[in-house]
Order: structure tokens, then sequence, then C-alpha cells
């Protein structure tokens, strides 16, 4: 009975495959609300943009059942009219047959792998693009909360598993039992009584093996996951090793790793035991059918009701099912697997982005860069989180200089994220120009608001690209020019190979300081009309300081610009000085009305000057 | 198994598998006494489970060999001349040689994955071992990546080659010369020509090899740039949607996932081609053994049964010949990766502690550099001729430069580095006469770059002190103004930490290393640039948390921010890595020298 159970899923998928695909292709994969189909339907969906190569493997995998079957049958021609007749020629044209026979299933096995591959490839391809685009729709609030590497798991692995199932483990359902059935219809032919003998070890050994397969899948990949979680242990230790050491805490560590290191082997006992106890059981209850073949073959050939060519014939069709009865017994889990894996993968394509262009959003004109916020309230992930800003009031003029001052956590950096929309608010509504935010599309707002953020981040490229980030056309001029004001001209040109200097991962590692003044020249070589700086010159010394003080005031020259200050220096500089307590402006003005006038100011004023 | 003919010689791990056993090596010398040797210490403990597991193998082998020999047996007697009795015997005897086989396969799987184990945990608890000896400059020198990969990736590689590779080849050669033996012994003439088709599987499996490992290894070229474009993009999604450049990432995002698509079909094709060869060939060897077979029994030379063992026999040598020719390729990676973990596990510490170090009796606190030299490289000398004198309990703040050395100082009190020349002592001891860790649990340390592990903010704070109670945790925490932003969090201490301390600010993960280090409660505290991203109202308040902390400790402080500093004992202004200036904030500044000039820069616009 088990064998006949790929076969009764198999029928029952392609029975309500049609009317599905159709559904499901009808609000394309990627839409937010697909039909609440099973992932391993909605994994196959991708499948129909290559519809005609699947169609042409199945055929395919046809043909080649058909040759596996007539294969033994030649053989056992050979055997009989050939060798025990001793006939020369049909030896001779038998065995030409064969080998011609075994040319035709050689050619064919390829087109057929090769079809599979291209198609499941490319149906990881299209997921992977579709993940991608999503991700990149996907607004900061999502982006907070998901974790890189989990994303990065499901982009690589579980499309991977979804590959699998759409590819190879699809083709191998139809194909192995589609063989199985050939097979015993092939043996009944030739000998009834031997057939059912030969065939009642192929459930039993069906069944070791997808226990197998159902126990050892979900081990190997608990395995997989002991060992990131032991190379995780590894890396923060290795990272943190000045720490380590610091805190004398080695043997405190040792015993960390050793924990995870023994954890493993746990693991790893469990998954040789299953390993023992089921591969060779494989291998002995095939050759348990092989003897009983020599058992009752030999009394039947004895008792001529069976032929030497059909002895043979019946143990090269056995020899030949073995191997797909073991993988359609491993498959099945890794089914399942597969349909977990789709499932990870479509909360991905099916999150929806905080933030979307209205469906009557306007490109946004050329703006002057006046900011207005009007009742902005807001807090992130849900409504009973504390409130991040309440009911936030105030106006930035063009040309502005406004700093933003308070403690961590009173909202500085939400007001800068909320201007180019990287979050909504949650009350209230905020003004560029005279255009509400979400009135417009977020890329022609984004792409008149430059932005240098807390941690600078560069991409492994040379350091021309990175100034010249998301924009076109810009010419080597106007990138040294940008850096000049920027004030990073100089240790750039001091490198071997200047503005070709490859950064990030793979590639120059840069000072905190000299980042920042490469998003700074980004952000100057975009010529924005609105600047937003968020915590731009923490922890360099006093001389770069000077120099990215310099720079941001030739940035700021005519733009409307919001700056967290952390620095007195800044305020001195700025129209408007808006001092944030707890989400609300506790005082605003110029740095010498607020001198006199706000208590708090004074005090964070006083306490750095004070000696 | 019996007689299977149709799938000859074909394993069962399929495509993929083969290309995969064939295309992962690298470039490296495939043997190396050395390294065999060194690495077989570490089976010696297992001596007697591989020696078992081999005695199992030479089982599995014999019996392998038997079974088909048992149905030439029962095909040429009892079937022949129709003798049922001896048909019951033989097949008894194949039973048993089976149950043999199934036994002793067990045991042989059992024992070689288990000592493969087993060693694999004990390389890299060995290696682990080794890296928390190595000083930091080891750290400093090696990409962290790269000693993951040893660690995890290279040991793996070891792994196959002491437990499988080594029963491989001794397992496949001993069965390949059964196999030959018993063939030429069977019938010496149509051995010869059933063996003339080995040199055209040796040819072909070694052109494909040669070829698979180009394809696969540019199949994991092509991989690692589409997952490095994914992993930088996802990182830099803030900056990458913020200059609204999502199209053209998304462009290129898509050329390497086209090419990594491109590769994986190219790759995988050529085993197409390969597996159907290989069929082709085995099948090529029966027909060989039909033919020729068929006509010596038709002159009477040869028997039906010996025919039928022959197919059996000719089945089974494909396996191991295509093994071994595997082997070769998984011996080069193994040695490759054994060299590096064997240096890996040689390397000398350049710090290490002395014969004679006694532990650090409890610490008061005096910090004296007598005439220090020091440089990370011995021709970039970094600190020049230093010689100090902290008293005990002095909060000493050290200013400077990017570059002037002040890291340097530091990193040499706790000894991360030893001088070049001169000493450094704690209370009169050369610190390099003491035990490494009995000083460092008595120091503090709050770095540049403020490290938050994984795991939660309480387990941070706990980092340095790990019998703490929470008591002392949430005592640390207040004192650091931890409380202040962790009050807002719904799991409060117990959050999660994400990787890199995502959620988190910069001046956040500095509050917790300072609550780490106030919780350690070290007679000497070293903050290097330790409140650079908090603002500056918590930072008042930290410094009054800390100068009642360590009222009678040692502190050195590093800062750019002079306004942390001005309360300290000494300030020694450090430039070009020498001590150009020290005293009193008062009394620097009334020297108009370098510390003048710093303060008039830092603070020209607000002073004005």
């Amino acid at each position: 009975m088990v064998i006949s159970e790929p076969q009764n899923k198999r029928k029952e998928s392609a029975a309500s495959f049609v009317p599905l695909m159709a559904k499901i292709a009808i609000d394309s994969p990627l839409s937010k609300k697909a039909a609440p189909a099973s992932p391993i339907l909605r994994s196959f969906s991708f499948l129909k943009k290559y519809r005609y190569i699947a169609i042409g493997v199945f055929a395919l995998a046809t043909v080649t059942n058909g040759l596996a079957v007539l294969i033994p049958q030649t053989i056992r021609w050979i055997v009989d009219a050939g060798i025990v007749q001793q006939n020369i020629n049909i030896l001779l044209a038998s065995l030409l047959g064969l080998l011609m026979l075994t040319v035709v299933k050689g050619l064919v096995d390829f087109a057929l792998g090769r079809g599979t591959e291209v198609a499941s490839q490319g149906v990881a391809y299209d997921i992977r693009n579709a993940i991608y685009e999503k991700l990149s729709s996907l607004s900061f609030s999502y982006h907070d909360s998901a974790q890189t590497g989990q994303l990065l798991a499901r982009s690589i692995s579980d499309v991977e598993r979804v590959r699998f199932l759409t590819g190879r483990a699809l083709l191998r359902l139809y194909q192995h039992s589609a063989l199985l059935i050939l097979t015993f219809v092939a043996l009944l032919l030739m000998n009834a009584q031997l057939a059912l003998l030969s065939m009642m070890l192929m459930p039993l050994m069906a069944y070791v093996a997808f226990r197998f397969g159902r126990i050892y899948r979900p081990l190997s990949l608990d395995l997989q996951h002991k060992l990131a979680e032991m190379t995780t242990v590894l890396e923060q230790n290795l990272r943190g090793a000045k720490i380590v050491k610091a805190f004398a805490q080695e043997d405190a560590e040792i015993e960390r790793f050793e924990a995870e290191n023994r954890a493993w082997f746990g693991l790893a006992q469990k998954q040789v035991h299953t390993q023992t106890t089921h591969i060779p059981l494989l291998d002995f209850i095939a050759s348990l059918s092989t003897v009983a073949i020599i058992w009752l073959g030999g009394r039947l050939v004895i008792e001529n009701s069976l032929t030497f060519g059909e002895l043979v014939a019946f143990t090269t069709y056995l020899g030949q099912l073995i191997s797909p009865v073991r993988r359609l017994g491993v498959i099945i889990p890794a089914v399942a697997m597969a349909s977990a894996a789709g499932e990870r993968v479509f909360t991905i394509l099916d999150a929806e982005s905080e933030v979307t262009d209205a469906p009557d959003a306007i490109a946004l004109p050329p703006i002057q860069g006046r900011v207005r916020f009007q009742d902005v309230s807001f807090s992130y992930f849900d409504q009973n989180q504390r409130q991040v800003l309440d009911k936030l009031n105030f106006e930035a003029e063009v040309g502005e200089v406004v700093a933003l001052l308070g403690a961590t956590g009173s909202g500085k950096s939400t007001i800068i994220n909320l201007i180019p929309r990287f979050y909504d608010v949650s009350g209230g509504r905020i003004l560029v120009d005279d255009y509400d935010v979400r009135a417009v599309t977020q890329n022609s707002l984004r792409d008149q608001i430059g932005i240098v953020l807390q941690e600078t981040v560069l991409f492994a490229a040379t350091i021309r690209e990175n100034i010249a980030f998301g924009l076109n056309g810009v010419s080597n001029e106007d990138v040294v020019e940008a850096a000049k004001a920027a004030q990073a001209h100089d240790f750039i040109a001091a490198m071997p190979d200047g503005y070709d200097t490859n950064v990030g991962e793979r590639g120059v590692t840069l000072s905190g300081g000299q980042k920042q003044r490469i998003a700074i020249a980004r952000a100057l070589l975009k010529d924005p009309r609105i600047l937003l700086l968020d915590d731009a010159t923490s922890s360099v010394d006093t001389e770069t300081e000077r120099l990215i003080q310099i720079a941001l005031e030739r940035l700021m020259v005519g733009r409307t610009s919001f700056i967290i200050a952390q620095r007195l220096s800044t305020v001195r500089m700025a129209d408007k000085v808006l001092v944030l307590q707890d989400g609300r402006i506790a005082a605003a003005g110029r740095h010498e009305e607020l001198l006199h006038r706000s208590g708090l100011y004074a005090e964070i004023y006083y306490r750095n000057l004070r000696e | 198994m019996g007689f299977s003919l149709g799938t000859a010689g074909v394993k069962m791990s399929g495509p993929a598998g083969t290309l995969r056993g064939f295309a992962d090596q690298v470039e490296g010398r495939s043997f190396n006494l050395r390294v065999l040797w060194y690495l077989l210490v570490f089976l010696r403990p297992y001596a007697v489970r591989m020696l078992g597991a081999f005695l199992a193998m030479l089982s599995v082998s014999g019996l392998t060999l038997l079974t088909p020999f048992l149905i030439k047996v029962a095909i040429d007697g009892p079937i022949a001349t129709g003798d049922i009795a001896g048909l019951n015997e033989v097949v008894l005897v194949m039973l048993l040689a089976l149950i043999g086989l199934y036994l002793s396969s067990m045991a042989q799987r059992y024992l070689l994955s288990w000592v493969g184990q087993k060693v694999l945990a004990d390389l890299r608890s060995a290696l682990f071992r080794k890296l928390q000896e190595l000083p930091l400059s080891y750290h400093d020198n090696h990409i962290i990546g790269v000693t993951i990969s040893r660690v995890i990736s290279d040991v793996g590689v070891i792994n196959q080659l002491l437990s499988q590779g080594l029963i491989t080849l001794t397992g496949d050669t001993l069965l390949l010369a059964g196999i030959i033996i018993v063939m030429l012994s069977l019938n010496a003439q149509l051995a010869l020509v059933t063996f003339s088709i080995i040199p055209l599987i040796v040819l072909a499996t070694m052109i494909f090899a040669r070829r698979a490992k180009l394809a696969f290894r540019n199949t994991r070229a092509r991989n690692a740039n589409m997952i490095g474009d994914l992993a930088e993009n996802l990182s830099g999604m803030r900056v990458i949607q913020a200059f609204a450049n999502e199209d053209s990432t998304y462009e290129k995002f898509d050329e390497v996932n086209q090419a990594n698509r491109d590769a994986h079909i190219e790759a995988m094709s050529l085993s197409f081609v390969f597996l159907p060869t290989v069929e082709f060939l085995s099948i090529v060897a029966i027909g060989i053994v039909l033919l020729f077979g068929g006509l010596s029994i038709a002159q009477g030379s040869l028997t039906l049964g010996t025919v039928i063992a022959f197919l059996a026999y000719v089945n089974r040598f494909f396996v191991p010949v295509q093994e071994l020719s595997q082997l070769y390729a998984t011996m080069q990676t193994a040695m490759a990766g054994g060299e590096r973990v064997i240096n890996l596990l040689n390397t000398e510490p350049d710090i290490q502690d002395s014969e004679e170090a006694r532990a650090m009796p409890p610490i008061k606190g005096r910090i004296e550099f007598r005439a220090v030299h020091f440089g990370y490289r011995e021709s970039l000398p970094v600190l020049r001729d230093i010689n100090l004198d902290f008293p005990a309990g002095a909060m000493v703040a050290l200013v400077g430069p990017t570059g002037a050395g002040k890291t340097s100082i530091a990193n040499l009190i706790a000894r991360f580095y030893d001088v070049s020349e001169g000493d450094v002592r704690i209370d009169g001891m050369d610190i390099r006469e003491v035990k490494q860790r009995s000083m460092r649990e008595q120091m503090g340390l709050v770095s540049q770059d403020p490290f938050i592990f994984a795991g939660t903010i309480a387990d941070n704070i706990r980092f340095g002190k790990p019998e703490a109670t929470m008591a002392d945790v949430l005592a640390a925490g207040e004192l650091a103004n931890v409380s202040a932003f962790v009050g807002d969090m719904p799991l409060g201490y117990e959050t999660e930490i994400y990787e890199d301390g995502a959620n988190l600010s910069v001046g956040q993960r500095q509050l917790i290393s300072i609550a780490r280090a106030i919780l350690a409660d070290p007679r000497i505290l070293i903050m290097d640039e330790a409140t650079s991203s908090v603002d500056m109202v918590t930072e008042a308040l930290i410094q009054d948390a800390l100068r009642k902390l360590l009222s009678e400790r040692s502190a050195i402080v590093i800062a750019h921010r002079l306004s942390t500093i001005v309360n300290a004992d000494l300030i020694c202004v450090v430039d070009g890595g020498r001590i150009c200036e020290m005293g009193t904030h008062r009394e620097l500044l009334s020297r108009r020298g370098l510390y003048h000039e710093l303060y008039e820069r830092q603070f020209v616009d607000v002073a004005a």
C-alpha cells in the first residue's frame, strides 16, 4: 500500500493542478492576496513560464521508462535465443540492438536532465528576482524587524528547496512510480508467481526508505542549524576577542563552544544511528528479493516453467527498481520539507509594505524645500507602543538649517525618517512645499532629498561608484568636485588607486570619519533641496571633525537642512533649534533666545562648557 | 544485491552527487605524509574502533565477492542438474552470507561515522582552545571569515579524508583486487577481454573530472557572487531606498542571479553527459561478456553460470573504479585543508605566561611605563620612549590626534600586546611576570567599537561576571543609564539583541558596554572613546556615576570630546607616539601648548 501513495498524490495534484494554476496565474504569484493555495501548488505555478519544457520533460520521462523496460527484455532475448540456443546471429544482432537502445536512452536522459535543470533553475531565478523586488519595495519597518541572515537563508536555501520540488522531485515522482508499475506489468507477463514473490518486498523497502527520509531530512537540517549556531558562537568570539580577553572570559567561552560542540556531536550521533539502522537494511531487503528469485526461479527453471533468460531478466528488473524505490521513499519527506520552505518564501512575497505609493500618487515636481509637520504623531510597530512623536508641529522655511537636540530616544531620528517617508505617520501629516508626502510617489520625493544616515553604508564598489550612487550620467569632474567639497578628496587621492579604489566587504577599509565624508560627498553630488543629517560627526577626532564641519557647512548652504546635533557648534549656526523631550518639542528658537528662555537647553549647553 | 544489469555502475547519489564528488577540490599536493601523520594523532584515541571498522570492511568486501559466486554455483550446479535439495542448500548459504553482509556493513558504517564525527568534534575543540590562547595580534592579521572556515569547513574535509578516505581507499582497492582475481580465476580469457573497457572508463572519468572541476568552481563563484550581492543589498536596503536606487540594484541582482542559473545549468549538463557515457560503457562491457561468453558456451568452454557470475562481477567493478578516481580529488582538498588546520594548531602565541608567572595580587592601581617602545609591526614604531607613572586611584585622560598612540597605550596596560622595549608595571610588578588572566580579571575595558554579543541585554552586561545576579545587572544598568532606554522595550533587559546590535543605536551599545565594565567591578578601568556616540546629557550623568564608582579605582580615559575629560586628575597629551604634555586641565590650558590648541579648535565657535 505504501508504494501506491506517491502515485495517488501525483494524481490528486494533477487533477487540481490545472484550475488552480489558472487561478494563481490570474492574480500572479506576486500579488498580495494570491489564492490560499498549498505552498506546493503555488510552487508549481512558477513552472507555468516553462510549461513547454515541462511537458517535453514528462514526455521524455515516459520514453525513458519504456526503454528501461525494454532493455532487460533484450537481455532475456540474448540469453534465451542467443546463448542458450547458441544462435550467433541473434546474439550479435540483439547485442547491437542493446547498445543502440542504450545510446537512445543516454540521449533521452541527457535531454531529460537538461530540461529539468533549465526549468527548475529558471523557477529559482524567477523566485529570487521576485523576492528581491519585493524586499526593495518593503518599507523600513519591515527591514527593522527582519534579520538579514534570515532573509538571505530564505532567498538562498529555501528557494533551493522549492527548486528541488519543481524540478527533480516532481519528475522523479512521476518517473519512478510509472517505472514501478510498468516493471510490475512486465514481470507479471513473464511469470505471475515469480512477479508477486519478487515484488513482495518492494513495499517494505519503500516503507524503510520513507521512514529513513522522514527521520533523516529534519535531522540533517537540525545538524545544519547546530553547525550554524556553533559558527555564530565562534564568530562572536573572534569578533569580540578583545572583550573576551579584557574580561578574562576565555574559559567561559570555551565552555560555551564545547556545549555547542557536544550538542552537535549528539545530533551527529543520531544521524549516524539513523543511517546505520536504515541503509544496510535497505541493501539487505533488496538482496533478499534476489535470493527469493534464485530460490523460486531456480525451481521454476528446473521444472521448465521458466527460461534462463527470464530468470536473468527478472533479476535485472529488480536491480533496476531498487534505487527508484529507495529514492521515492526519500523524496516524499523531502517534498514535505520543500513545502515548508515554500511557505517561508511565500510569506516574503506576500508581505505588504506599510509604505506604498497611493494609486493616484503624482510625481513631486521640483520643490523649493519648505517642510511642515502638522500634528504629527508616530509610534513604531503597533499602536500599543510608546508614542515616539506626540502631535508635533513645526515648520522649516526654504533654506533654513534646523538643528534637532535631545536625549537618546527623544525622537530626533524619527523626524528625519519621516520626511522621506521611510515610515508613515500614525497621525497628522507632513507637507513638503504644499504636498502631503503620502500624495506623491516615493521615488520622486526621495530623489529631491539628500541623506547622511547614522551608520554609513558603503557598497562593494569603487569610491567613485559609491559617491555617484543612485545617480546617472555623472561626470568624473563632478565626483571629484563633490569629494573636494566634502573634504574627502585628499585621503581618496592618497590611496593607490584613487577614486577607483575598491571599498566595502572585500576592499579597503575606511575609518568612520572617511566613510562619513564619502556619504557627505554623495549627498552633495545629488544636490538636493532638502538635506537630512543624522548623527553625522560622532566618534571622529577633532581634526577630522573640523573637516567634516567645513564640509557640512558647505553642503547646507541654500538647502533646507535638518541636522541631529551632537555638537554645540552645530547648534550655533542653526536658524532654528528644536529641543526634543519625550516626543514633544520642549523648546524651539535660535541659540541665543533658547539660552535665555529654555532651562533644558541651558543645562545641555552649560554642562558641556562649564569647567 | 543481485546482478542488476541496466543500472550498472551508476550510484544512487544522482548527478549532483557525482558532480560534487569530482569537483570539490582545491589545488594542493595530493599527498603529504607530514599532514597525514599529524592528523593520525587525532585518530589514535579511537584505534580500537578503527580496527573494528577495518575488520568489518574486510568482511563486507569478502561477502560482496561471495554472492555472485554463489549464484554461479546455483546455476551451474543444482539448477542445471535439477537438484532441488542442492538449490535449497545454496540459497541457505546465500541467505547466511547476506545476513553477515548486513551485520558487518552496519558495524562498518557505524564505527566509521562515529569515529569520523568524534574526530571532527575533537579537532574543532582543539582549534577553538588554540584561538583563545592566541593574542590579539593574531586576530589583527587574520580575516575572521577565513579563521571560521578553518574551524568549520576545513575540518569537515579532513574528517572525510580520515574516516571515509582511508577506508574507501583500502576497501575499494581490496574489492577491486578481489574482483579481478575472482574473474581471472573464473575465466582468464573472458576476464582480460572485459578489462579492456577499464582504460575507457578511467579516461572518461578523468576528462569529466577536469571539466567538472572548472564548471563547479564556476558555479560556486557565481553562487557566492549572488549571495554577496544579495547580502550587501539587504544590509544597505535603507540607503538604496533613501537614494531611490531600487531599479539599478535590481538590474545588477538580476544579472548575477542569471549568471548563477546559467552556471548551474551548464555544470549539471556535464554530468548529464557523463552518467549516460558511463552507463553506455558498462553496457558495452556487458555486451562483451555476453558475446564472448555466448561464443565460449557454444564451444563448451564456459558454463552459463560463469557468464552470469561475470555479469554480476562486471557490475560491481564500476563502483570502486569510480570511487577511487573521485578519491584523488577528495585527497587534494583534504590535504590542503589539513595543512591549513595544522598550521593554525601549531601557531605559537607570541604572548604567553612565562613559566614562573605568578597570580596577580589584588591591584591597587599604580601604573608605570618605563622607556616603553612599541609597534604593531617592527617597521612601524607607534610608541617611542614612553615614561609614565600614574598613581593608584587616579583618573588619567589620554588625548591627542588620531593615530597618536592613545589606544596603543591602553592596549599595553592590558597586555594585549607586548612592548618591544622597556617595561609596563602595575603596582611595581612587570606585567610579563604575572598570569595574564589573573591581571585582566581585575581590569575592565570599554573599547572604541562597542562589541555586543548575540544574546539578551542582560547577558551582555553580565559577560565579564557570568555569576552576577539580576539585581547586580539592574544596578549596573542603572548606573550606566542603560535602564533609561531599556525601560521602553517590552522585554526590558531580556530583550534579544539582533545581529550586530542592529536594534540598538551606537550610543546604546556604548552604554551597555559601560554597564558591562561597571558590573565586572574592575580595579583598573580603561575607557577608549567610551561615550563618543552618547548624547551630552547622558554622558554627563554617566560621568557623575563613574566618578563615585571609581573613587578608589584607577581609570584610563581616552576621548576626543574634551568635555569628557576636563575633570581628570591627570591629562596626558599624546602626539606622534610620544607624551608631549602632562598636567591638569587648567595647567595645560595655561601652558598654551597642543592641548590648548586642541581645546580652542573644538570650542572655537561656541566660546567666541
